[in-house]
């Protein structure tokens, strides 16, 4: 025996850098070099580029499209219109919500920057001569921007392709330019507690229209290989394999012959999930002219036309007790949807998970119902760093929860723990349907009050605010508070499709003879760091480093099918299939360790990356040696090699949640709002990567920030878009952005493999509420029950001016 | 449209191109010398992705004609340090998570490498400043702020060494 000491079962647990470890990221080292491979960085031989015509106007009628003087320019190659479409079926196409969308303007326009013709030639510039020289005549018509007017008799009917049609994909239309109507729980019910109620608070609550606007737009590179058939798609795609299935239904190319790769992706947010018509026509394009076709929107491109989200008008009952215990919760909202219904949400959601509405509270009975209108704005819909219209659910919830307190004259913090789901009664089942899987919202809750000391921040607010009357200072101080609960991990097959495809995912594991791996998975990062934390998943079920595991994701010609990287569903979902994988590893491992220490299967038990046997840990088998034993072996009754796949149903949804606090000190005079403090605790059950998790929060309160208290897509009543640019489209610098606080608790979900819950877009979910909350709370002293959003300065200081505050 | 000459120095390399006088300077980096770092992200000089460094100064190469760079000494993420030798704030990203989806990094980099130059002994809100005309939609700043404090005293702690060993 040498005197070589073996590492002791935490040592090597240590070694393997797995679940909870804060393993530095493996994306790192070629995005800082300047060595990442995004969509504008490829360059194919022959590649030519594509760009849009796009309409100037909201509605119209397209008269007439004049391609000449552009084809007559040297550099350009060809101009397609609907009519270049037409015979292909493809001048309209299917969105994922089951509407569907002009790919190019088929006799009018409906949005301005919607989609006219595609210009392609030799490179961008070229391109935007040609796109300058296409002639298009309009007759304008008369525009709807306003929602509630959208069903009005004489409104003006948007989409005369089906203004016949009486049933939707979601069932019954009452008006030309009304899309479905969407219920959920008990109206009548609801109706009568609230009738009956001691105490109801009623209000609209707007979330406005704003827009995901990763940094990096969407684009693709379509091939066409004639020689072999094969389409190969290069794009911005958070589902690649969804993209491959309905590019092959709509183009008729077999699915096998089509290639889809998501590259790297400068982050998402939602905004990538969708099939936009530059996708159709660079695949057209590259069909017609027999060469690769690059097409990269830009910046003004992408807000106006590419995926919007929210833009729902929320209107709410809640009734309780005199003593603050909730009795019933209404909601009626009309959702502005575009011009045409292109929400990313599984099919049976028209309206996503809205009703999730009743929040993190103990609501006995609840009714929700959903309007979708058409209007002559751009599509879209999409869960901007957020599950299915969540953060929609939350903020009602959580300014429903505030007006109440208002209304009950009691403090809200009081309010929420009176009535959150106990401990005890996990799993619940909600009013409006949902299973919650497990929480502990008092815990959160009161570590989260006692952290940020909140007894102090109400003493701190009123002598601010006395300072205020005393005319002593121009500032009040503001407390916002927020606890949500989260619906993540879409989901479930028997009630989550999305075009027919069942949101499971999948993963699977080869481990070579080495004893090192890769693993491939149905989903692709945006900078979530999957290849960084996956492989922690797997280290810690199978025993191998996870620097010795490589992660591939996004080819749809290696990975398995998955339905991608959105709705905070890749750790509930994928997550829950590498682990599966790594289990089924481990199942066959054991079988060779068995074999090869010459006992039962029975008789050997797992230690961190070793089968021993029971009762004499000294014999053993290291995953390192089962791996090359199992290439190298005939073992009886065993194939050989060391691979596994699996595809992952997951029998719930997770319910991540969190509890946030904002502090903020406005300047009544100039509306300006200084951030003193934020405090974000959540809880996402297991904790794969500590740093990672911290990251993420810190990114989605910023969006958070960004869109409470400035960020939206605005729209004169001509339809024009007002913030089109970074100029006016807000996004908070480093130097508006403060520092925050995070803190956790752990309540691991009861149906996932490792207990996981997501925590990408929980920030955004609790954030908007607590900032939005901290503006009300200022000015809840002068009588303001609800002000929309974005509280810019602007609008902030006419809250002061219509409340009296300025002299 | 007739093309012109232009002369530059990319990262330490004499570089000759024939471009159209309207290509912008990122298009001729990126497409031209394929130096694909800098990155696009809004092209009107507000998100900062495509940030290098221009005769000493941190420049939005979006908004640059490529014929107004004639002559210049550019300096992009690609020429500040190698895989065997990365440069301290390189390092420092890694290291503080101070990146994400990674689009915005090597022109948050470029203009660090330039603020650090400027102001070697920064405080954060310092740094806050000085990197604000640089968007990031993914990390909120802190861990930017917190790797950039971290390659200053780097920084800083190398050239103590450096002075030492010349001294």
């Amino acid at each position: 025996m040498d005197d070589v000491k073996t590492p002791s079962s935490e040592e090597r647990k240590s070694a393997l850098s797995g679940l909870g470890t804060s393993r530095k990221r493996v994306e790192d080292a070629r995005f800082t070099q300047g060595k990442g491979n995004y969509v504008d960085d490829i360059k194919l031989k022959g590649m030519l580029f594509g760009d849009f015509v796009r309409s100037p106007l909201a509605h119209a009628r397209v008269k007439n499209i004049d391609t000449s003087a552009a084809l007559a320019l040297p550099g350009v190659h060809a101009v397609l219109t609907a009519d270049d479409l037409r015979p292909l079926g493809l001048h309209w196409m299917p969105t994922l919500a089951g509407d569907k969308q002009m790919v190019l303007a088929d006799g009018k326009v409906l949005f301005q920057g919607q989609e006219v013709a595609f210009v392609v030639g030799d490179d961008r510039y070229a391109v935007a001569d040609g796109v300058s020289m296409v002639k298009v005549e309009y007759d304008e018509l008369p525009v709807v921007t306003d929602p509630f007017k959208a069903e009005l008799k004489d409104a003006p009917i948007l989409r005369e392709d089906i203004a016949d049609q009486k049933e939707g994909a979601h069932g019954a239309r009452r008006h030309p330019n009304h899309i479905f109507t969407w219920e959920a729980g008990e109206k009548e019910e609801t109706n009568k507690v609230i009738d009956e109620a001691e105490v109801v608070a009623d209000e609209m609550v707007y979330y406005h229209r704003t827009h995901p606007c990763p940094l990096e737009t969407c684009g693709c590179v379509a091939s066409m290989d004639k020689v072999n058939g094969k389409l190969t798609v290069w794009g911005t795609f958070q589902a690649p394999h969804a993209v491959r299935t309905v590019a092959s239904l709509i183009s008729n190319i077999p699915e096998h012959n089509i290639r889809i790769i998501s590259p790297d992706i400068g982050g998402g947010f939602g905004n990538k999930v969708g099939v936009y018509p530059g996708y159709i026509c660079s695949i057209v394009a590259s069909i017609v002219t027999g060469v690769p076709i690059k097409w990269v929107e830009d910046r003004m491109d992408n807000l106006m036309a590419t995926a919007f989200a929210r833009d729902y008008w929320m209107r709410g009952k809640i009734s309780a007790t005199k003593d603050g215990k909730i009795t019933g919760l209404w909601c009626h909202t009309t959702a502005d949807h575009g011009a045409f219904d292109a929400c990313a949400d599984p099919t049976k959601f028209p309206a996503g998970f809205m009703n999730i509405c009743t929040g993190s509270y103990d609501i006995p009975v609840a009714y929700l119902a959903v309007d979708g209108v058409y209007t002559n704005k751009a599509p879209g819909g999409v869960a901007y760093r957020c599950s299915f219209r969540v953060t929609e659910a939350s903020y009602f919830i959580e300014r429903m929860i505030e007006v109440l307190a208002l209304k009950l004259g009691i403090d809200s913090a009081e309010l929420r723990s009176k009535n959150f789901i106990k401990k005890e009664q996990f799993p619940y089942t909600s009013a409006l349907g949902w299973e919650y899987d497990s929480g502990d919202y008092h815990r959160a809750w009161d570590k989260a009050l006692e952290a940020v000391n909140y007894r102090q921040l109400r003493e701190d607010q009123k002598k601010q605010l006395q300072l205020f009357k005393d005319g002593k200072s121009r500032k009040l101080m503001g407390i916002g508070l927020s606890h949500f609960t989260e619906i993540v991990g879409a989901g479930p097959v028997k009630n989550c499709d999305i075009l027919g495809l069942g949101m499971f995912d999948a993963c699977e594991i080869r481990i070579h003879p080495t004893g090192s791996a890769i693993a491939r998975l149905g989903t692709i990062s945006q900078g979530q760091g999957h290849a960084t934390t996956f492989a922690q998943i797997l280290a810690s079920e199978i025993g191998i480093p996870a620097s010795d595991i490589t992660l591939e994701e996004g080819d749809t010609d290696t990975a398995p099918y998955g339905l991608g990287t959105y709705g905070s569903r890749s750790t509930p979902v994928a997550g829950a299939a590498t682990a599966m994988a790594g289990r089924k590893i481990r199942a066959k491992a054991q079988m060779i360790a068995a074999y090869l220490l010459e006992v039962h299967d029975d008789d050997v038990e797992w230690d961190v990356d070793r089968f021993s046997v029971k009762g004499a840990p000294e014999k053993f088998k290291t995953m390192k040696e089962i791996a090359f034993a199992s290439y190298n072996q005939a073992i009886p009754g065993v194939e050989p090699g060391l691979e596994a796949v699996s595809y992952y149903d997951p029998p719930n949804m997770t319910y991540p949640n969190g509890a946030y606090v904002v502090v903020m000190e406005i300047d009544v005079d100039t509306g300006v709002s200084d951030i003193k403090k934020v405090y974000a605790l959540d809880d996402c059950g297991t904790r794969i990567n500590p740093m990672i998790i911290e990251g993420q929060v810190h990114g989605g309160l910023t969006e958070a920030l960004a869109i409470s208290m400035g960020q939206e897509i605005a729209y004169d009543e001509q339809g024009n878009v007002m913030t089109g640019t970074l100029m006016d489209f807000f996004i908070p610098t480093a130097w508006e952005t403060p520092t925050y606080e995070t803190d956790y608790t752990v309540t691991p979900s009861p149906h996932h493999p490792i207990g996981a819950k997501g925590v990408g877009e929980s920030p955004n979910v609790g954030g908007v509420s607590a900032f939005s909350n901290a503006v009300h709370d200022a000015f809840k002293p002068f009588g303001l029950t609800q002000a929309h959003m974005p509280h810019d300065h602007w609008r902030v200081w006419k809250i002061a001016k219509d409340l009296g505050l300025h002299n | 449209m007739e093309k012109i000459n232009v002369s530059m120095k990319v990262n330490g390399k004499e570089e000759n191109l024939t471009v159209e006088p309207r290509t912008l300077l990122v298009h001729a980096l990126r497409e031209h010398l394929e130096y694909t770092g800098a990155h696009i992200g809004c092209s009107s000089s507000h998100c900062g992705a495509c940030t290098i460094d221009m005769n000493g100064k941190s420049v939005k190469s979006c908004t640059v004609f490529t014929p107004q760079a004639e002559g210049a000494d550019i300096l992009t993420v690609e020429g500040i340090g190698s895989p065997d030798k990365l440069h301290a704030l390189q390092e420092m990203f890694k290291e503080h998570h101070g990146l994400q989806c990674g689009y915005c990094t090597p022109g948050m980099i470029m203009r660090s490498y330039r603020f650090l130059q400027e102001n070697p002994d920064p405080t954060e809100d310092e740094v806050r400043f000085g990197i604000s005309g640089n968007l990031c939609r993914c990390t909120g700043y802190q861990n930017i702020v917190k790797s950039i404090m971290a390659a200053a005293s780097k920084i800083r702690d190398e050239e103590k060494v450096n002075k030492k060993e010349i001294a």
